[in-house]
């Protein structure tokens, strides 16, 4: 999109701000700095209850997500996750199927340990029901899920069925945001910096609207409910 | 009550005063946003030194627009979106209808966008036949009953239930729900199961943007209902409207302001769902919009850059301003007449349409100050409308009877003699007159007063003539000693 | 009153406001009672207004024509104390606004802005006084007015001065912090907007079982007992000062005839 109309307006736009600021199109120099601003990234202030020992992190998540009003069930190892879904599920009188976000390690566990549940994989259909994901980190702050969009991770799951499932491992947990930045350029570096995913979704509890009279309900657009199954891959760790 | 005239606040305040739905609703709107957010303020000891923060960022953004502007365009290109830098609201308009008649869509889903609204963009594409549905509850609601918002994070505010209850009706009775439903579970599972196919169905959506980060070319959106996030990633395109002061530097900076944001607009400690997005869907990913475009509204922010108030251009649209404000929570948003409302509608809207039509909103104020001391970002709100006021005088809009009587007033308040002959007079007369009670039920010339207040009587005599009375009786005393 | 300590005389120019010359003596009296008891000597000299009117409705020559005057004329203490958080939050925070391009007058009023104060203020942080020789038997709640609490930082001055009044409890409404509605001239160019405001400050008094409001400004005084007295309310209405300084027998209540 290099039409003739947009590109005066990004030079009017520019010019007007210059002359506003009432100074030239800045420095090399002055450039320089504010990339380096950029590049550095620093942290701003980090709240002190971002940060501490993990352990006292996880179950900080665990009290923020149920804040959010998620519900959670902590299971002791990968290979509980499915049971877990299941018994879920059974909870909650659901059906037995359930979308798969088409990610190696979840859709490595043994589903197939539980024979009532009927898996597929891929993106979530209007009539989907119920979407188990995994989540790139859990920020103990505020109870927030992030979640990265890729191949392996359709964003739709995460906003079109009513029951969202997130099966998490304890060490994904961090305290605040900025880790999960650092993660993330980490995870994604490419030459100096690194990319973004299309979406990365910060997600703290299921779906809810005050819009009708300031009265919150759940599931207005997205899910009703948002289950997490957090796996404990640390005791014995240390 | 007429939308979108600011020049008659007056009269649209007197019909919201005698709206008994107005009152409900402004009432429960002012028993919980108060104390929600002192109470998710409180729960974070850090939120003074963030704000304070966030506020540096802000200036720091502003003074070097031009750069982050240009490094947010090349990320963005370069992560594949495109940018439309749009001067007039008219250019914005014409760059949204172009993209959706590349896809020749005819309905595109929004979600809640206070640029689309400044914009006007619902009647531009409604006029050129394509059909927008509104996705946020409140901006459905208000569209079903072709009202504009009356808050900026709650367009619906100023609705009771059952007003909610009797438009799902009339609206929804021709889907085949003729059903009347009137508690909010069952009307938010209506809306939600109406708007479920629009999603699927949809050829572009439309989101606005809360912050746009320079460093990824990406763009934020804080909602709770998750309507933004099906909106943005089912259709063919994803369009972002937004406007040049979005821009923060970093993922680390805007992580600053999202720590601040939800806490002062709704109490929350996070809003449900905060979604990053850059670019278009990546070529293996499964899901997501094919385009991404951002348009970039300036519409006078240029301007308002280097003026008297640029503060105002550091605004993160928390609403706290106006949940605060004691003429908004009388009043509610409609009365303004503008498309941003309470006091930081108050300051923007002179800015974007001009002083003369707007020369209500800064008056109607009282100045309390609440407005500046729980905005997150430290705008000196006051002042700003202060500063439009004298701007208004300036320029002549003051009425002439209001001028002429400052004037009179003013001749006397800089001859301390005459003005106190006059107040020794004005106050035997009013003492006169309120003598049998202590107070008037009505002064001709105080009517503002006195309909809805008894004006209590001076004491008699002025403060000054009895101090130096008594002054002069103690010298008298003391000399006689 | 002679000041017998050795030290040179503390002189307070008493900035009395304009609504407190035309309607509300007592007030003036009671803080020149209040400011002497601290061991001050007090001077009212000849004044008129702060010039709040002008600068609120954007009229910038006037005010600043007005503010050249009090400048001039409190230059001279040591103190300016004003009964009125709005009056002097005009003096302490505007007046070095109004003047910003001109030096001069930018330097006077700073000087004035830095020893001005509003009266409570001045009691309890700068003269530090004893706790008060006062007597008040009843329930009293207390509203903070807008400017003093918001400009000028009053909020636990007048409360820990008001603790010291033998027989006075102190019940706090909700909202004490909220807006009365008066804003000067708002309260008569948006009147209906201003009583409807009014109207939730009143029912909050009502919730309380007091049977006094106080507050330290006279604009929201006047406006709240106006309308607490067109609803019928028998809750009775004073400036602050006037408790303080055990003068609520010297004129009855705001807004009433002292005959009940």
């Amino acid at each position: 999109m290099t039409e003739p109309v947009a590109k005066s307006g990004r030079e009017a736009i520019l010019g007007a701000i210059r002359q506003s600021l009432g100074r030239p199109a800045l420095s090399a120099d002055a450039r320089h700095e504010l990339n380096e601003h950029i590049d550095k990234h620093r942290a701003n202030l980090v709240p002190a209850r971002g940060k501490g020992d993990h352990a006292a992190q996880v179950e900080r998540f665990q009290e923020m997500v149920r804040a959010a009003a998620c519900t959670v069930a902590v299971v002791a190892s990968e290979a509980a996750v499915p049971g877990a879904v299941a018994d879920y599920l059974r909870a909650n009188n659901l059906p037995t199927q359930v979308t798969l976000a088409p990610d190696e390690w979840l859709c490595g566990l043994d589903w197939d340990s539980q024979s009532l549940l009927e898996t597929r994989q891929g993106t979530a259909g209007i009539d989907d029901l119920v979407s188990v994901t995994p989540a790139f980190a859990g920020v103990a702050e505020t109870g927030t899920l992030v979640a990265l969009s890729g191949k392996d991770h359709p964003t739709t799951l995460n906003f079109v069925p009513d029951y969202h499932v997130v099966a998490l491992r304890a060490s994904q947990v961090v305290g605040a945001y900025e880790e999960v930045w650092a993660r993330l350029r980490k995870a994604n570096k490419q030459g100096r910096g690194f990319t973004m995913p299309r979406t990365v979704n910060m997600i703290t509890g299921p779906s809810r609207t005050a819009d009708i009279a300031l009265t919150i309900e759940l599931g207005a657009h997205g899910p009703r409910s948002l289950h997490i199954v957090l796996i404990d891959d640390q005791t014995g760790k240390d | 009550m007429e939308f979108m005239n600011p020049s008659i606040f007056k009269e649209n305040a007197r019909a919201a005063l005698a709206d008994k739905d107005l009152r409900s609703a402004m009432a429960m709107l002012n028993a919980g946003m108060v104390p929600n957010r002192q109470a998710a303020v409180d729960r974070l000891p850090e939120f003074t030194l963030l704000s304070q923060r966030g506020r540096e960022l802000k200036d720091h953004v502003l003074g070097n627009l031009d750069f982050y502007l240009e490094s947010f365009e090349r990320n963005c290109k370069a992560a594949g979106g495109h940018v439309h830098w749009c001067a007039t609201p008219a250019d914005a308009q014409a760059a949204v209808l172009k993209i959706c008649r590349s896809v020749d869509a005819k309905t595109v889903t929004k979600g809640k966008s206070m640029i689309a609204e400044e914009i006007h963009l619902n009647e531009f594409l409604e006029k050129h036949g394509i059909e927008p549905v509104e996705t946020d509850l409140g901006e459905y609601i208000i569209q079903l009953a072709q009202e504009p918002p009356s808050h900026i994070i709650g367009p619906a505010i100023h609705k009771t239930k059952d007003q909610v209850s009797d438009l799902f009706l009339k609206h929804h009775a021709k889907l085949g729900r003729t059903e009347r439903q009137t508690e909010p579970p069952k009307m938010v599972n209506e809306a939600r199961e109406i708007l479920r196919q629009k999603y699927f169905d949809a050829d572009v959506g439309i989101t606005g943007a809360n912050y746009l980060i320079a460093e990824t070319g990406s763009s934020i959106i804080v909602t709770n209902e998750g309507n933004g996030d099906l909106t943005q990633t089912l259709p063919k395109i994803h369009i972002v409207v937004t406007s040049l002061e979005k821009v923060v530097p970093t993922l680390e900076d805007a992580t600053t302001f999202l720590r601040i944001l939800a806490r002062s607009a709704t109490g929350q400690e996070f809003s449900a769902y905060t979604t990053i997005s850059t670019g278009p869907r990546r070529p293996d990913d499964l899901d997501g919009p094919g385009e991404y475009h951002v348009i970039l509204l300036d519409n006078g922010r240029s301007t308002m850059l280097g003026s008297e108030v640029q503060d105002m251009l550091r605004c993160i649209r928390c609403g706290a301003c106006m949940n605060h404000c004691p003429v908004y929570q009388s009043v509610g948003g409609h009365t303004y007449g503008t498309v941003y409302v309470g006091p930081m509608g108050a300051v923007l809207s002179p800015a974007l349409l001009g002083v003369s039509e707007t020369q209500h909103l800064p008056c109607a104020s009282t100045l309390c100050g609440r407005c500046e001391e729980v905005c997150p970002v430290a705008i000196p709100l006051p002042r700003l409308l202060r500063q439009w006021r004298e701007r208004s005088f300036e320029a002549g809009k003051v009425p002439g009877l209001e001028r002429w009587g400052l004037s009179v007033w003013a001749f006397f308040a800089r001859r301390p003699w005459l003005y106190g002959l006059a107040a020794r007079l004005a106050v035997r007369g009013l003492r006169y007159l309120g003598r049998r009670q202590g107070r008037l039920r009505t002064l001709w010339f105080a009517g503002g007063w006195t309909d809805g207040r008894d004006l209590p009587a001076p004491e008699g005599q002025t403060f000054q003539e009895r101090w130096r009375r008594q002054q002069a009786e103690r010298q008298r005393g003391g000399a006689a000693r | 009153m002679i000041d017998n300590s050795a030290k040179a005389p503390i002189n307070v120019g008493l900035f009395a406001t304009c609504l407190v010359d035309l309607f509300r003596p007592t007030v003036g009296f009671a803080a020149a009672q209040l400011i002497t008891a601290a061991g001050c000597t007090v001077h009212v000299p000849e004044q008129t207004c702060c010039g709040q009117p002008a600068y609120n409705s954007g009229d910038r020559r006037h005010s600043q024509e007005i503010a050249r005057q009090v400048i001039e004329t409190f230059a001279a203490y040591d103190y300016v104390v004003v009964p009125s958080g709005s009056c002097g939050g005009m003096i302490a925070v505007h007046y070095p606004e109004l003047f910003t391009d001109d030096p001069e007058w930018s330097r006077r009023a700073r000087a004035l802005a830095a020893k001005t104060f509003e009266l409570t203020a001045f009691l309890a942080d700068v003269m530090k006084i004893d706790p008060v020789a006062a007597q008040y038997d009843g329930t009293a709640t207390y509203h903070d007015g807008c400017a003093g609490l918001r400009e000028l930082g009053v909020r636990q001055q007048p409360r820990e001065l008001l603790a010291g009044v033998a027989g006075l409890k102190l019940e706090e409404m909700a909202e004490t912090e909220a807006c009365c509605g008066f804003g000067g001239t708002f309260c008569v160019k948006y009147g209906e907007i201003s009583t409807d405001i009014v109207s939730r400050k009143t029912a909050n008094v009502a919730k309380t079982s007091a049977d006094l409001l106080l507050a330290g400004d006279l604009g929201c005084l006047l406006n709240i007992a106006g309308r607490l007295k067109r609803e019928g309310s028998s809750v009775q209405v004073r400036h602050v000062a006037e408790v303080l300084a055990g003068m609520t027998d010297q004129a009855p209540p705001i807004g009433e005839n002292g005959e009940g």
